[in-house]
């Protein structure tokens, strides 16, 4: 918590988001730091995704602003967010599944020559690509069982640590992980918290979105509760708090 | 997967019941890797299917040579090369439409609107070029018009923009031909490259090489092509991968709607002649030669020599027939047929596929 005196390097101030009728965010802020683990907790249809997808650059901002390192930055689209150094690891994996884990890798921002064509017409630099992944995968211990065999082939497990690993080659900033473990058993659930405790040390900040109470207080610095699009507490997990939070979360008296 | 898993659990020292169950599982099953057999037999399956219709085309070649030696003559081979180039050029523009979840339904009748297009432009100019690239041009434009459309005017699939330019392209083929279903003669480049041979093979066969090459590297080398995947396999993530999956679309129509126009070159040089009623039901031949050539209908899946061995199945089959003496309606009939074992085949893969899934995360609990 030493690192809360540092400028954090994000920080969303007073964020509305309006579907139609529905008001999806309403006055929401919080600060994600280098180095840290912050969860984002919240109903089903409490706002997590919404702002999730407003800091992604997937939906814009009716009102309030993103500050990146301190500075207020427009992320109008998923390329413009991933640029600045914010990673994304959606819920649905974001995978290709008729790609190959390295494929995955770089798709969207393949390294290609020479750059003077448009991008589209440049070449793919394939051996750069393929060595590149192949060194995050052995890095990370995540064992695929063929790594030129397109993503469809693999296990729920084995394709949440592709996207996380995915995430670890470009973050240079911020890591956003949507219910990554929501769909795996345990044994593969361990693997991706492991996964995110080394995006945490490699000094990421880290925003974790999860119903998993285990998974905050193992591994959350901080806890943001959102419901009904309003922030509602930000507090410690700990052990002895967790009964604290679930209520917070549903909205029952403490 | 497992040893770091039990690394984790000792480092963090977290005193867990989910860690503790992972930790003592760990102990029991470390090293012993079990080798799946399922897993192997799935992935033999899977690699057989890819084969399929290699093999396929391989048995019927062999088995009607077998049965008339003339099919194997090379008079007979250069032939159903020349009957087989429209279909397998068209063949894999619709490839790339495929491959994106699409159809271009509008490539039979683009190909006899631009082969028309040609025919006026060689009533007022006597040039192979303008000729050539008037057709090109032409289908291009269709297939800009499809993609255009398609995208922009955010329909849900292009089925009815492609049915309606269809429509549209056969009726401005037959108002521009002006009562002519034959608008005789073409430019001596056009009848070279559509109707004369080289090397003991017709010059239509260097012409699907070409455009075979120029796709084989735009797909297999360019990020372009990588894009197409990403956008056929799982288009919301290609989305949010920041890749520009509108243009792609767009991209994918036009390349098909030029491909069409290489198509009227090549046809209409074979015949020597434009006309308003060329190409018809080529857009079911070439979905056909895509599908039965082992490319998924689903998108995502599939490549350049799908259309190609798609192409020439389609081909071998008809001139087979011919030969044999078959009626015309039972080709109609076999080559459905063959339609449905195709895309069973698909299905069977994905089935295959979702096995594999299984067993892995079997193999890694």
């Amino acid at each position: 918590m030493t690192l809360m005196t540092a400028t954090p390097v994000l920080s969303v101030r007073h964020a509305h988001k309006r579907f139609g009728a529905v008001h999806a965010l309403r006055d929401v802020g919080l600060d994600a730091y280098r180095g840290e683990v912050l969860a984002l907790l919240g109903d089903n249809g409490a706002g997590k995704s919404t702002l999730v997808k407003c800091i992604s650059g997937v939906h814009s901002l009716d009102e309030g602003e993103i500050l990146l390192d301190g500075e207020p930055t427009a992320l109008h689209s998923p390329a413009t967010a991933r640029d600045a150094g914010i990673e994304t690891v959606y819920q649905d994996l974001a995978l290709f599944d008729n790609l190959t884990p390295a494929q995955n890798f770089y798709c969207g921002r393949e390294l290609s020559y020479p750059n003077w064509l448009p991008r589209p017409l440049r070449f793919l630099r394939k051996r750069p690509m393929d060595r590149e992944a192949a060194a995050v995968i052995e890095r990370l211990k995540v064992r695929l069982p063929k790594f030129d065999a397109p993503v469809a082939l693999m296990s729920g497990g084995q394709r949440q640590a592709i996207a996380v690993a995915r995430a670890t080659v470009f973050a240079r900033k911020l890591v956003i992980l949507d219910e990554p473990t929501a769909a795996l058993g345990v044994r593969e659930s361990r693997k991706v918290l492991d996964l995110i405790a080394q995006l945490r040390d490699e000094g990421n900040a880290v925003i974790l979105i999860t119903h998993n109470m285990e998974h905050v207080v193992e591994l959350a610095d901080r806890a943001v509760v959102l419901r009904q699009g309003l922030k509602v507490g930000e507090l410690k997990p700990e052990r002895a708090n967790q009964q604290d939070m679930v209520a917070m979360i549903v909205g029952a008296e403490a | 997967m497992q040893g770091s898993e039990a690394r984790g659990a000792e480092v963090r020292g977290s005193e867990t019941a989910q860690q503790k169950i992972g930790a003592w599982t760990e102990q029991v099953t470390v090293g012993i890797d079990r080798p799946a057999q399922g897993l192997f037999a799935v992935s033999l399956a899977l690699k057989l299917l890819s084969l399929g219709p290699l093999l396929i085309l391989a048995l019927i070649v062999a088995l009607i040579g077998s049965v008339t030696p003339s099919f194997l003559s090379p008079g007979n081979l250069s032939n159903i090369a020349a009957q087989t180039a429209v279909i397998a050029i068209v063949a894999m523009g619709q490839q790339l439409v495929i491959l994106t979840k699409g159809i271009d339904l509008s490539v039979g009748a683009n190909l006899a609107f631009a082969t028309v297009m040609g025919g006026l432009m060689y009533r007022v100019a006597d040039s192979s070029a303008a000729v050539i690239l008037t057709m090109i041009l032409t289908g291009g434009l269709v297939g800009a018009v499809n993609g255009i459309v398609y995208v922009y005017g955010r329909l849900p699939h292009p089925f009815i923009i492609t049915l309606a330019t269809l429509s549209i392209c056969r009726g401005l083929a037959l108002e521009f031909s002006v009562g002519h279903t034959t608008m005789r003669g073409m430019p001596d480049v056009v009848t070279f490259l559509g109707g004369e041979a080289s090397l003991g093979l017709p010059n239509s066969f260097f012409v699907v090489a070409g455009v075979a090459l120029l796709i084989l590297v735009m797909t297999k080398s360019m990020v372009w092509g990588r894009w197409i995947y990403a956008v056929g396999g799982q288009p919301v993530a290609a989305l949010e991968m920041g890749i520009p999956v509108k243009g792609v679309l767009v991209s994918v129509y036009v390349m098909s709607g030029l491909c069409a126009g290489i198509g009227a070159v090549a046809l209409a040089g074979r015949t020597a002649a434009g006309s308003p009623l060329y190409g018809n039901l080529l857009e079911l031949d070439t979905i056909a030669a895509v599908i039965i050539g082992g490319a998924s209908f689903l998108g995502g899946r599939g490549h350049l020599g799908h259309a190609l061995i798609g192409a020439v199945m389609i081909g071998v089959i008809r001139n087979a027939l011919n030969l044999l003496g078959v009626d015309v309606f039972f080709q109609m009939i076999a080559i459905g047929t063959i339609i449905v074992l195709a895309v069973e085949a698909d299905v069977l893969r994905n089935y295959l596929e979702g096995r594999s899934r299984v067993l892995q995360a079997r193999r890694s609990q």
